[in-house]
């Protein structure tokens, strides 16, 4: 394949020696204290699993409950309430917003563009520990009584209510609010300012471009929910009548406010899904992504109009008729950069030279999943059709195929896009596929069921429900137990390869960007000095590799990066 | 990729800094007098009744101050565009939420309540139970 | 590194960077030369005051609802704030920013001791302005004019003659200072406060209250008498005119419902902003400190231009608050 004189090297040749950033200094304080960017994602990660134990135990508890359509002994409706707001809150803040930025975007971004690390380290380590107190006060917050608002701490019912966690709680979303802009921040200038030589905006890894659009969401949004829900601390302490109707305030003003976040928060969490899909579909289908900057432009465009369609989470809840109107319609604008995506994901995928891998098996499941997720949002956004479906089980089953079917299926794919990257251990394809499937099986008999579920009316959030739902309540319950098997395996399967998984090649699947012509795992300074880059799509320039065991990028075959490079056909762009 | 503001030239502590632009300390005394006198105009001429038109004016003179604060005191003005840009945006996202919320206020303001709020009615009640305002009772 | 990628296309920054590190000690690892972090810092602050002004801007999206919903409550409201006082404070706060950003160019330039003067007179204007909104509080304190459900209690006398209606207020302002009435005499709606001149600083001598907008209510105001005796309602009528003229709110008729609302917001709005101005003390306090241990100079001075942007950003805000609060014709 290449003509290259032999003796010469041909890929960015660091030595993989034992100086990596896992070993690069020792001791419980030189984590804590790290301003190393990988170090920090890796904590991140850890912290956010963690996390997402917690939340699946609850979200367990409350679909046990849901067996029985009749009140349960070991669980009162109290309680119950307490649980899915628990879940709820748990899985938004704590995981699904902070999960693929700050842990996997932490860790690859500055690697993808070469750079030693992000913008602002000491930053970057507040962000961490700016979540832990969050953590902290939210746990804090189930001590002082914790707090069955739901997740979205919906006025009056927040200001009202007599159980003492709310104000806490609050505190703490208020405070992982700011570890998310810190985040954001420091992303929006790491690309801005320390891209390396030849990484136009249009050469950015499409990964980049999705954190870069999340990362303006972050900024942009975030503070309204910050000052949002210190106002609703403050109402119920102070009683300043802005949110409480019982002192001249408007409740539905804090739907607007909330929303005004939280929709746009929802792409917070899915566009980083996205990016990390764009990478895995290219890579494991070893061909260019199709229509490029029509991915690029789309995050954008995503992030644009997130902002102007908050409304339609409000159809029912007395928001004017013009408004509705006028939001319902904005929301349809949405659907298209999200469908231009998935068509042109598909198209990578038509003539690709496919590997199933445990990754590309995730990537797969997320097209699935996010198609049914993103058009079920379509019948939830227009007016009338919503009007029957707001707060039922359609609600609950459409976002939780896209931010869980989706953002969280697309954190888990990246998770082993890019574990043998992290940890240099490679693991069990065979469990990680298992993992896969019983996840992918799981969350349809548990989500789909309650498409039906919803349109026959049964309303989200009931304690007790009439027996005509309960097979559908039943076969739900058990879609979440396999689903919980599938995570018991693919945790077990990922732990696994930390102690006894062979050792990964720095280029496991044949990716083209930076982070996968760095060793693996990383050494403490990524790259000795910042490598030149070329098209990181342009798969014709990656080999399989014997002795490395692994694929490798020949750089000498990229005529941008060597002009001695032999022509070939089809490696201009 | 970044470049330089100034050239390299002027190392060491000199009169130029490496990087960034040097406002001259005229413009900022001038820009600082400015805006106290754009204080007392405004003070001043709220005393003149214009109806509708006073909050236009206040708010106008405000803007044009946080203007003047923004390119001169905030050097925005020689500033990198996309700097410009993130100030500027952050406002139309600012005034995207209000704007939204005041037209679905507006549809919805023949609909508000008269009478005082039950948390109010309550206080009153309880404390002041003569006072003229207590007479609003909800309706 | 291969011979591809650090020789044959070698690119100017990476053999600039190591170059760069050993002339300028204050340039971080990561960072190629003073420009690229100059200008990482300058665009991560300017994505953080973008994130301060949806902060208080979500705020003025709230003060415009309210104001849309009820201009009444705000005309109304507005007149109890002391607009000289206001005003003053905006004064404050603008020469504050500007040393701030005298103390920027002299950075700039390296001269270490006018750099470190505007910094203190930055400080300065900062403890000024809380000085000035300290005051403000307490009269609105001592007066009710505050949120919630306190609005509307009576005030409180500190020898517990707490009075079921507010015209016990109108005795103790007639009351000589040997009083017991008189024991709390702060009262800012009532009259002139011996106590409180005598303990202000000379520094920022507070105007005499008559030439303020709150003027004193006239000796001799009959209090409400409940217990009606003589014409009663005539007498309750004269009351509550008195009260309105005198900003007397609980004893005003001509009050507008959900007054507290306004003083909800203005408490939120100019709160949020006094913890951004002690912020900033921490803040201007902190680059003081750097000043005079002479870490700043030509070269390196992006701790002052961030701290100055922050400080000027406080001022911006305090710009719209002024006119949207005190200014309501
Ligand atoms: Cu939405």
């Amino acid at each position: 394949m290449t003509t290259l004189d032999a003796s010469r090297p041909t890929h960015l040749n660091i030595e993989a020696s034992s100086d990596n950033y896992l070993t690069h200094t020792r001791g419980l304080l030189s984590w804590a204290f790290t301003l190393d960017h990988k170090r920090i994602g890796v904590m991140y990660m850890f912290a956010i699993l963690g996390s997402f134990f917690v939340g699946g135990v609850f979200a367990l508890l409350v679909r046990t409950k849901l067996l029985f359509p009749d009140a349960v002994n070991w669980m009162t409706a109290e309680q119950y309430n307490q649980a899915f707001t628990l879940h709820g809150a748990v899985m938004v803040f704590l995981v699904i917003v902070p999960s693929i930025p700050a842990a996997l975007g932490n860790f690859i971004l500055p690697i993808m563009l070469g750079a030693k690390d992000v913008a602002f380290p000491r930053l970057n380590l507040a962000s961490f520990w700016l979540w832990i107190f969050g953590a902290i006060f939210v746990v804090i917050s189930l001590l002082a009584g914790s707090f069955d608002t739901g997740w979205t701490f919906y006025t009056p019912y927040s200001t009202r209510t007599t159980l003492g966690g709310v104000v806490w709680v609050i505190t703490g979303v208020f405070i992982l609010g700011f570890s998310s802009i810190f985040t954001g921040m420091n992303f929006i200038v790491t690309i801005h300012k320390l891209r390396p030589p030849g990484m136009t905006w249009f050469r950015m890894p499409l990964f980049l471009w999705a954190l870069y659009s999340t990362a303006l969401i972050q900024v942009l949004a975030t503070p309204v929910l910050a000052i949002t829900l210190a106002l609703v601390a403050i109402e119920r302490v102070f009683h300043i009548g802005v949110f409480d109707p019982a002192m001249g305030g408007d409740p539905v003003l804090f739907q607007h406010f909330f929303w005004f976040y939280s929709h746009p928060a929802v792409y917070i969490m899915i566009l980083p899904g996205m990016g990390i899909i764009s990478e895995i579909i290219a890579v494991h289908s070893h061909r260019h992504i199709f229509g490029y900057r029509f991915i690029a432009f789309s995050s954008i465009a995503i992030a644009f109009f997130s902002f102007l369609v908050w409304g339609h989470h409000m159809f029912v809840s007395g928001q004017s008729g013009l408004m509705g109107a006028v939001f319902s319609l904005i929301t349809f604008s949405v659907a298209i950069p999200s469908a231009i995506k998935v068509f042109n994901w598909l198209a990578t995928l038509y003539k690709g030279s496919i590997s199933l891998n445990t990754p590309m098996l995730y990537g797969l499941a997320f097209l699935f999943l996010f198609t049914i997720g993103g058009l079920t949002g379509l019948h939830l956004g227009t007016l009338n059709t919503d009007i029957h479906l707001h707060d039922t089980y359609f609600v609950v089953a459409h976002f939780h195929y896209v931010m869980m079917g989706s953002a969280l299926i697309a954190m888990v794919g990246g998770l082993h896009h890019w574990w043998p990257k992290m940890f240099g251990r490679m693991y069990s394809e065979a469990l990680g596929k298992l993992g896969c499937v019983l996840v992918f099986v799981g969350f349809n008999v548990t989500f789909f069921t309650q498409f039906m579920l919803g349109s026959h009316g049964m309303p989200r959030r009931y304690y007790l429900y009439q027996p005509e739902f309960q097979i559908y309540h039943v076969i739900s319950t058990c879609g979440s137990y396999i689903m919980a098997l599938g995570f018991i395996i693919t945790g077990i399967c990922l732990l696994k390869s930390l102690f006894s998984g062979k050792p990964a090649p720095a280029n496991p699947w044949g990716g083209r960007s930076l982070e996968w012509q760095c060793p693996s795992p990383p050494p403490h300074d990524n790259f000795p000095t910042t490598p030149r880059v070329g098209d990181c799509y342009d798969f014709s320039i990656v080999r399989w590799d014997d002795s490395a065991g692994g694929y490798v990028v020949d750089r000498s075959l990229d005529p941008e990066l060597n002009p001695n490079a032999p022509k070939r056909a089809g490696a201009h762009h | 990729m970044s470049s330089p503001s100034h050239s390299h030239s002027s190392h060491g502590h000199g009169e130029q800094p490496l990087v960034g632009h040097l406002v001259p300390m005229s413009t900022l005394i001038g820009t600082g007098l400015g805006l106290i006198l754009l204080t007392v105009v405004t003070v001043a001429v709220v005393e003149v009744d214009l109806g509708e038109l006073n909050i236009v004016i206040a708010l106008a003179i405000a803007a044009f101050k946080a203007t003047l604060v923004c390119l001169y005191f905030m050097h925005l003005r020689w500033d990198k565009p996309f700097n410009q840009l993130m100030f500027f945006g952050s406002i139309l996202f600012v005034l995207l939420l209000m704007l939204f919320c005041l037209m679905d206020v507006g549809q919805l303001r023949k609909t508000i309540r008269g009478g005082n709020p039950t948390g109010v009615q309550a206080v009153l009640d309880a404390e002041a139970p003569t006072a003229p305002i207590a007479k609003n009772k909800p309706q | 590194m291969t011979a591809i990628d650090s020789h044959a296309h070698s690119h100017g920054d990476a053999d600039h960077g190591h170059h760069a590190h050993s002339e300028y000690p204050f340039l971080a690892h990561h960072f190629e030369s003073p420009a690229q972090q100059f200008d990482s810092g300058k665009l991560g602050m300017w994505v953080f005051l973008a994130t301060e002004i949806l902060f208080f801007g979500a705020l003025f999206a709230l003060y415009a609802i309210m104001r849309a919903e009820s201009p009444e409550v705000f005309k109304y409201a507005s007149h109890y704030l002391d607009t000289t006082m206001g005003g003053i404070n905006t004064c404050v706060l603008i020469l504050s920013s500007m040393t701030m950003a005298m103390a920027v160019h002299f950075a700039q330039r390296s001269k270490q001791g006018p750099l470190v003067f505007c910094l203190f007179l930055t400080f300065l204007g900062a403890c000024g302005f809380l000085v000035i909104k300290y005051f403000e509080y307490t009269h609105k304190i001592h007066a009710n004019l505050v949120w919630g459900p306190g609005f509307y209690k009576p005030v409180e006398h500190g020898d517990g003659h707490a009075g079921g209606h507010a015209a016990a207020d109108a005795h103790a302002a007639t009351a000589t200072p040997s009083s017991p009435n008189a024991v709390m005499t702060e009262h800012p709606v009532l009259g002139t406060n011996p106590g409180l001149a005598s303990n202000s600083p000379p520094l920022f001598k507070l105007p005499p209250v008559e030439s303020s907008t709150i003027k004193p209510l006239p000796a001799g105001t009959p209090g409400v008498s409940l217990v009606g005796e003589g014409d009663e309602t005539q007498h309750q009528a004269e009351v509550a005119e008195a009260a309105h003229e005198e900003k007397v709110h609980l004893t005003d008729p001509e009050m507008p419902l959900n007054t507290h609302r306004f003083f909800g917001i203005y408490f939120a709005m100019t709160g949020l902003h006094g913890i951004h101005v002690i912020i900033g003390m921490f803040l201007i306090g902190w680059l003081m400190y750097g000043a005079a241990k002479g870490r700043f100079n030509s070269n390196y001075y992006t701790p002052v231009d961030l701290g100055g942007l922050y400080w000027h950003i406080v001022d911006l805000i305090w710009i719209f608050l002024f006119p949207l609060f005190y200014l309501i014709h």
